[in-house]
């Protein structure tokens, strides 16, 4: 009896989470008129035209195209810089080990909104502003950091006879790294790109101050429509709606994974 | 287990200390001489020294978001942390209902931070929100639930969309601490004839330690840093009641333009970080020594 009480709090939890979302995609499905007009619980008359929009205007789809490729180098960067720094953290003691890997995690826990004045002039000194590198380079500030933190649990996980077997067979580091440790922390590379993503995916701040057109993702296009046309909610929630699909996307690829990697692979 | 003592390890960090030291030393620095020089145009700048460290220390706008960052953060632990653990003491272990719960659990975190505030934009206004359509309809309240007319219900719904947004991640961690023990210790628990609560009380919780550690860290340092969601919900209102640190000084340095006293802003915000940074980092390398011992 005690466990089924359980379930159904677990459950109540679960539908208050999801609640917020689903009113949006309630929204999403109505016209404007609609929405201030008439209080409904649900969409009485189904209308996809705010997706249709979303989908025929340039200004709207190039800027989830926008996103996902900075999202993506982003990702790929951070995975090529922290893989080796976080097997050197995993494997070896070295002059100034502890006192680096703090530094790093500063950076994860530095205001973002402290940089944001020097990286306008950084980026536009080096004729980044407004590509979709500067915003992953941007990234990389934060995701670095946490990459080498939870590769560096998965790799601690892995005994370090391996490696020493390994190079008494005569494998080279690069061989042995990319051929036999690799493979072996794959599910911590999987959570890892996963963390890149969406660390990457829901960040605001950086993304906005150094795009102004070619690059501008989403989520700055979300927030300049609010203040310039007035409030057409419908479009809004739509935009809003399509920018969980990726995250809900990757979350069902790595589920099995996820709770591990949330602890940055330290249970 | 023992490490290898080699300072050649140092090659395969540096990649990683190049491409984080350009986005963190080189900006960090800009910051630093902004801090002590009064700009007034394009290469028009005087040496002001430590004025403008002073100017903010006595600033009351700054003691106030600080006060108010403080208040914020420590709620948001109060309510997140023990809720997040009764969650994973209730999700399923085994089963489809693990996958389920997780991605359930999970989507909230993906969700990019600015479309949380319009999610809950949309879900709290008077007019169209089903919160606030629903608590106003009850006619409970006085004033009529409005979170850009009352700073009580602007404070009300951020933590409310902060809970909402992040308590998912302590769940997942204590989930991730609970699954971790072995099952042995329960039926040790069973025979010796304990109580659930003696059982959370002795046997998962200490257990949850580690994971726990990072989860207070982690939310402590995000619920600091925060800007996009009560940017995009409050804007920092009514008046300046929900105008946290990082709102503050975003509007001072793009707003204003006040580079000299938002520099000096950012290196207070800064070093109080830092020193947060250091005393967590420390727990949580005791954590891990305890474990080991």
């Amino acid at each position: 009896m005690k466990i089924r009480k359980r379930t159904i709090a677990l459950c109540i939890y679960f539908g208050i989470l999801i609640l917020p979302i689903y009113w949006m995609l309630n929204m999403s499905l109505r016209t404007n008129a609609d929405i201030l007009g008439n209080f409904a619980l649900y969409p009485a008359d189904i209308t996809f035209q705010n997706y249709i929009k979303i989908f025929t205007d340039p200004t709207w789809y190039t800027a989830y195209i926008n996103a996902m490729i900075y999202v993506g180098m982003n990702t790929v960067m951070s995975l090529a810089f922290a893989l080796p720094a976080a097997y050197a953290f995993s494997r070896y003691k070295f002059i100034g080990d502890g006192q680096m890997f703090f530094w790093l995690l500063t950076n994860r826990m530095a205001p973002p909104a402290v940089f944001l004045l020097p990286y306008l002039q950084l980026y536009s000194t080096i004729h980044l502003m407004d590509t979709h590198m500067a915003v992953a380079l941007a990234h990389c500030l934060f995701n670095v950091p946490l990459a080498i933190w939870i590769l560096e649990g998965f790799m601690s996980g892995i005994p370090k006879e391996i490696d020493e077997t390994a190079f008494i067979d005569g494998y080279s580091f690069p061989r042995f790294f990319v051929t036999i440790f690799i493979p072996l922390i794959r599910a911590g590379v999987g959570v890892t790109a996963f963390f890149c993503f969406m660390f990457s995916w829901v960040e605001l701040l950086f993304a906005r101050t150094l795009t102004i057109t070619e690059a501008k993702p989403i989520v700055a296009t979300m927030t300049r429509t609010i203040s310039a046309t007035g409030l057409d909610w419908g479009l809004l929630a739509a935009a809003g709606v399509l920018t969980i699909v990726p995250g809900g996307l990757v979350i069902w690829f790595v589920r099995n994974h996820l709770a591990k990697g949330f602890a940055l692979g330290r249970v | 287990m023992d490490k290898w003592q080699d300072n050649k390890a140092w090659f395969l960090v540096l990649p990683a200390f190049i491409i984080v030291a350009f986005s963190g030393i080189i900006p960090l620095m800009t910051v630093v001489n902004y801090s002590l020089q009064d700009i007034f145009g394009p290469g028009e700048a005087v040496f002001v020294g430590t004025e403008w460290f002073k100017e903010m220390l006595s600033n009351h706008r700054l003691h106030n978001a600080l006060w108010r960052q403080f208040t914020f953060s420590g709620l948001v632990l109060l309510i997140e942390i023990p809720l997040g653990i009764v969650i994973a003491l209730a999700m399923p272990k085994r089963g489809w209902g693990v996958s389920a719960s997780l991605v359930t659990l999970a989507l909230p975190l993906v969700i990019p931070w600015n479309v949380i505030g319009t999610i809950w934009i949309i879900f709290t206004r008077p007019d169209i929100g089903l919160f606030g359509v629903g608590i106003n309809s009850l006619d409970l309240l006085e004033v009529p639930f409005d979170h850009t007319a009352k700073p009580l219900y602007a404070w009300i719904t951020l933590l409310a969309m902060e809970v909402w947004h992040w308590t998912p991640l302590v769940a997942l961690l204590a989930y991730a601490g609970l699954r971790a023990i072995p099952e042995a210790y329960f039926q040790a628990a069973k025979i010796d004839g304990a109580s659930a609560w003696a059982t959370f009380l002795y046997i998962q919780l200490p257990k949850m330690r580690g994971v726990l550690t990072i989860a207070v860290l982690l939310r402590w340092m995000d619920s600091f840093l925060i800007y996009a969601e009560p940017f995009a919900l409050t804007g920092g209102g009514p008046g300046n009641t929900t105008t946290f640190l990082s709102i503050y000084l975003v509007k001072l340095a793009t707003m204003q333009f006040d580079l000299g006293p938002a520099a000096a802003f950012s290196i207070i915000y800064f070093l109080i970080i830092l020193l947060f940074s250091f005393a967590f980092y420390q727990a949580l390398l005791n954590v891990g020594r305890g474990e080991k011992a």
